[in-house]
């Protein structure tokens, strides 16, 4: 917001400080449910799993620097391939991008003053923390899940997996599903009813049409994951028989169900991403995205179209052949709306006039990464070609191509580009730069050679190999290159670190953003927007007149400044048109607590006390009733 | 494959290339700022190219090439081989004879035989990269593919599904033998165990009895009959250990007997505690099973 000089404005400013604010110190953040906050602790808690995940991947690199080494035990590496999967995926790609990036960025794209359901909001986060501890206590007494990340039956089942390994994945995954799925429908709601006045959905940025797709498809996607792990554990904890062939049951079942998840699941992972790219590149480049209603259309699409994929991963089980060719064929059509969106972005830089700067840069790694990733995605399906390189280091390459560079790459930049609005600081340029080239080549480094090594017939998740099938080379520059990732990674955070107390001060709008949040201060207040944002096109930033209007509002008697209570505007779905004026629950401890006790009833069903569990359900439901307790209105 | 792959990236990368180099300016670097062309890039490069190209890819591998992976017809094969995954090494059995070994299988080289994949376990994946295709080995779910080899000569395979804790030492070797050879080795492994020469050799077979061996290996022509581990009744026609984990010598059979938890950790068989002198006499014995 331009200079506030009125006093008429000062005094409406102070009431709307007034009604939003929250307690200080800790007791605000335990209990807070501004979507700022929220954003934030997911945002420190994904990144504390990311250097978790991170060790872990540094820990499978070392122990196969060379041939027959001994670092690690064969159950240690199995832990730490399993551990890096569940972290990297679970725990770190999803809540970072839809928890952190989602959840800060949603509300200020689209001018709301929060998420629909704040209280929610802040039981995910809470459910989330938990969880990833959860899972992480297997690690710390030694019984961490240890069979793959997608955990195949009959190897997880308690006959060959006796341990509680296998049941620190099981209720730890269900326990963090609730998260996602809290978070997912949170995102949906408020993207289709908290919509500024006049940003209808035609008018509303890319980054939110991904955060929309994305939300749908986290919502459709646990339930089948969801579904395979209540029935592996009841399979292990209660003797059922849903995966023994021997019983009636099939172990391939849990294959399609892990896979009708897994498989959207990717795109759950990278539509966040492309989304962030979307955001980035219209700065940079100054100018619109090329196509922009076909780019829409593609975000919905990918997310849609990824549910009709999943037995590609399958296709060495030795399902029938007209069943393999339909697999492959939808597969197939995946690739047009990627290649639109790919070509869209590439199109917008190449007639634009860029400043390659550190976020636009981390966009352009992407682009050439996720090609290449996309690329090698294809050959998988040439079923035959499938059929040799499944389960070999050339799927690990390709999948990394995809999932580290296309989704992490434009989070990282994305941590850049956002930096100045939620620090209100600049970080330093020439470092920057410096962390993308370290990074990019140190990615190149770790996975590249991987295609090579898997042609050559290495499989994964082996945690050593003979000195005599040339595989050696390839490994040892893979190691080299994944420390060297390592160091590009920490000057990242070094960067921001550092950026974040020594910086330059930013200002509102550093870059010429085309969004709506670089029209509120950086760190935006706690209201977001003292006057609710109208607007006219999908660059409302880039709408000069629309902006100048909001701060007259403001001066004059604009009614857009809900400065009478703890209130946002919702809008009808398609046109987005005022609607009516919801009140908003404030601060809170019933999400923490609920989450606690939650979290208390996973452990208990891990020890198997079934009694206790249900009395922590029983207390569950209790903290609900209290947390629905109809509290008086603050001023 | 790669070829088109190339040609995509090299495109791509050379555009970035010239946003670079017309970073100053607006439009297309050489054709200038035109709304209609930007659009039309985008459909031309993301639709139109794409489905020509994965059209063309998609008929010759799914319709062409496929028909050499899939599990070939009962009546095309001379023969069968029935490969059995366990944790952690491979059982091999030719139907039709008492013939068992273990990870390293025989066939006759330039004739079709339909490799049956099966397990006793968890899912592994037969994997012989230069003859053919993984086939997962599914419970409940029988797997056949080809298996044919143009020439004579090793070629090495392996697991290709994670199956626990020893899943990277489950390799595998196939041979593929001239039609002469192949039948005198089969010859000899239907066969039961050669009876013991030596004293030595006859004193190794009582402490194979007499020990937890039995129960856990079968030697055809005794009462050896588990089924834990591999069948030991040709363990000399064998050229590896522990699924290619070492190779089958006397000195390291020796070894592996002494320990067999340090060179392949986690594995089923436990150490026996013999004495030296009845080590000594087993390692005889079984060096006499050939």
């Amino acid at each position: 917001m331009a200079t506030i000089a009125s006093p008429k404005a000062r005094e409406r400013l102070d009431r709307l400080e007034r009604i939003w604010e929250e307690p200080p110190g800790i007791v605000g953040w335990l209990t807070t449910v501004d979507h700022k906050r929220i954003g934030l602790m997911f945002f420190f808690t994904s990144l504390a799993f990311f250097a978790a995940g991170g060790v872990e991947a540094l820990l499978i690199r070392t122990q196969l620097i060379g041939p027959n080494n001994g670092l690690l035990s064969p159950n240690a590496f199995n832990e730490a391939m399993t551990m890096h999967g569940v972290t990297m995926i679970f725990l770190v790609v999803v809540p970072m991008s839809i928890g952190a990036f989602g959840n800060y960025l949603l509300p200020l794209m689209i001018g709301a003053r929060d998420l629909a359901f704040p209280r929610l909001n802040a039981l995910s986060f809470w459910i989330y923390l938990a969880s990833g501890l959860f899972v992480y206590t297997g690690l710390a007494i030694g019984s961490a899940p240890n069979a793959g990340w997608f955990d195949y039956l009959p190897l997880g089942s308690k006959e060959f997996s006796p341990g509680p390994n296998i049941d620190f994945y099981t209720l730890g995954l269900i326990f963090n599903g609730l998260s996602s799925t809290a978070t997912a429908s949170n995102l949906v709601v408020t993207t289709f009813k908290l919509r500024a006045p006049g940003m209808s959905l035609n008018r509303m940025p890319l980054f939110c049409y991904a955060m929309l797709a994305t939300s749908f498809a986290l919502v459709f996607a646990l339930p089948p994951l969801n579904t395979a792990l209540v029935f592996l554990e009841l399979d292990r904890a209660l003797g059922f028989h849903f995966f023994d062939i021997a019983k009636g049951g099939d172990s391939l079942l849990w294959q399609h169900l892990f896979w009708i998840f897994g498989h959207p699941e990717v795109y759950i992972i990278i539509l966040p991403a492309f989304g962030i790219a979307t955001a980035i590149i219209p700065t940079f480049t100054r100018r619109k995205m090329v196509a922009f209603p076909l780019v829409a259309l593609a975000e919905v699409l990918v997310a849609f179209i990824g549910f009709g994929v999943w037995a590609h991963h399958m296709f060495a089980v030795g399902l029938d052949t007209i069943t393999t060719v339909y697999f492959a064929a939808a597969s197939l059509i995946i690739v047009i709306p990627s290649g639109i969106q790919l070509f869209a972005w590439i199109t917008t830089i190449v007639t634009g006039t860029p400043r390659f700067k550190t976020p636009l840069l981390w966009i352009v790694g992407f682009i050439v990464l996720f090609l290449l990733g996309g690329l090698s995605g294809i050959t998988f399906a040439a079923i035959p070609f499938d059929q040799q390189l499944t389960d070999t280091y050339y799927v690990v390459a390709h999948f990394h191509y995809v999932i580290f560079g296309a989704a992490v790459f434009p989070l990282l930049g994305g941590m850049y580009y956002w930096f100045p609005k939620v620090t209100g600081r600049l970080y330093f340029e020439r470092v920057g730069q410096a962390s993308f080239w370290l990074s990019f080549v140190g990615m190149n480094l770790t996975f590249f050679p991987m295609h090579i090594v898997g042609l050559l017939g290495m499989p994964r998740r082996q945690y050593t190999y003979p000195g005599d099938l040339g595989w050696t080379g390839y490994n040892l520059v893979e190691t080299l290159g994944a420390y060297l990732l390592a160091c590009g990674l920490l000057l990242v955070v070094g960067n921001l670190a550092v950026s974040r107390f020594r910086g330059k001060a930013a200002g509102n709008d550093p870059w010429g953003g085309d969004t709506l949040e670089w029209s509120t201060s950086s760190p935006p207040p706690s209201y977001n927007y003292a006057v609710i944002p109208r607007v006219t096109s999908p660059y409302a930033m880039w709408d000069r007149e629309d902006r100048e209007a909001d701060v007259r509002d403001l001066t004059g008697g604009g009614e857009r400044v809900l400065e009478e209570g703890h209130e946002t505007p919702a809008s009808s779905v398609l046109d987005a048109d005022w609607d009516e004026i919801l009140d908003m629950p404030s601060k809170s401890w019933s999400p923490l607590i609920l989450a606690v006790v939650l979290a208390a009833g996973f452990a208990m069903l891990l020890a198997e006390h079934y009694v206790v569990a249900a009395v922590c359900g029983a207390l569950a439901l209790l903290v609900l009733a209290g947390w629905h307790w109809k509290e008086p209105q603050e001023a | 494959m790669f070829a088109i792959a190339a040609v995509v990236f090299g495109g791509a990368v050379v555009l970035l290339l010239l946003a670079w180099i017309g970073r100053g300016s607006e439009g297309f670097p050489v054709l200038g700022k035109r709304e209609k062309l930007e659009g039309r890039a985008v459909v031309v490069f993301g639709i139109v190219v794409p489905v020509v190209v994965l059209v063309v890819v998609f008929a010759f591998a799914n319709l062409v090439v496929i028909k050499d992976t899939d599990a070939p017809r009962a009546s095309s094969t001379a023969m069968t081989v029935e490969v059995t995954g366990h944790q952690w090494f491979w059982e091999v059995r030719y139907p039709g004879t008492p013939a068992v070994t273990a990870n390293e299988i025989h066939i006759p080289v330039r004739t079709r035989v339909s490799l049956v994949a099966k397990t006793d376990d968890v899912i592994h994946s037969i994997w012989i990269p230069r003859l053919n295709r993984k086939i997962d080995t599914v419970p409940g779910h029988p797997n056949r593919i080809l298996l044919e080899a143009d020439k004579p000569g090793r070629y090495r395979g392996q697991c290709g599904e994670f199956c626990g804790l020893q899943h990277t030492h489950m390799a595998m070797y196939v041979f593929a033998d001239t039609p002469d050879r192949f039948r005198s080795w089969l010859r000899n492994m239907e066969s039961s165990r050669r009876t013991p020469d030596t004293a030595s050799e006859r004193s190794g077979e009582r402490v194979f009895l007499d020990n937890q061996c039995a129960s856990c290996h079968t030697v055809r022509g005794t009462p050896a009959r588990g089924d834990v581990g591999p069948d030991l009744t040709h363990l000399q026609s064998r050229t590896t250990l522990a699924g290619l984990t070492i190779p089958n010598t006397g000195p390291y059979l020796a070894s592996w007997i002494r320990n067999p938890q340090h060179i392949k950790p986690g594995n089923k068989m436990p150490s026996l505690g013999l004495s030296q002198p009845e080590r000594e006499k087993l390692l005889d014995y079984l060096e006499s099973l050939r």
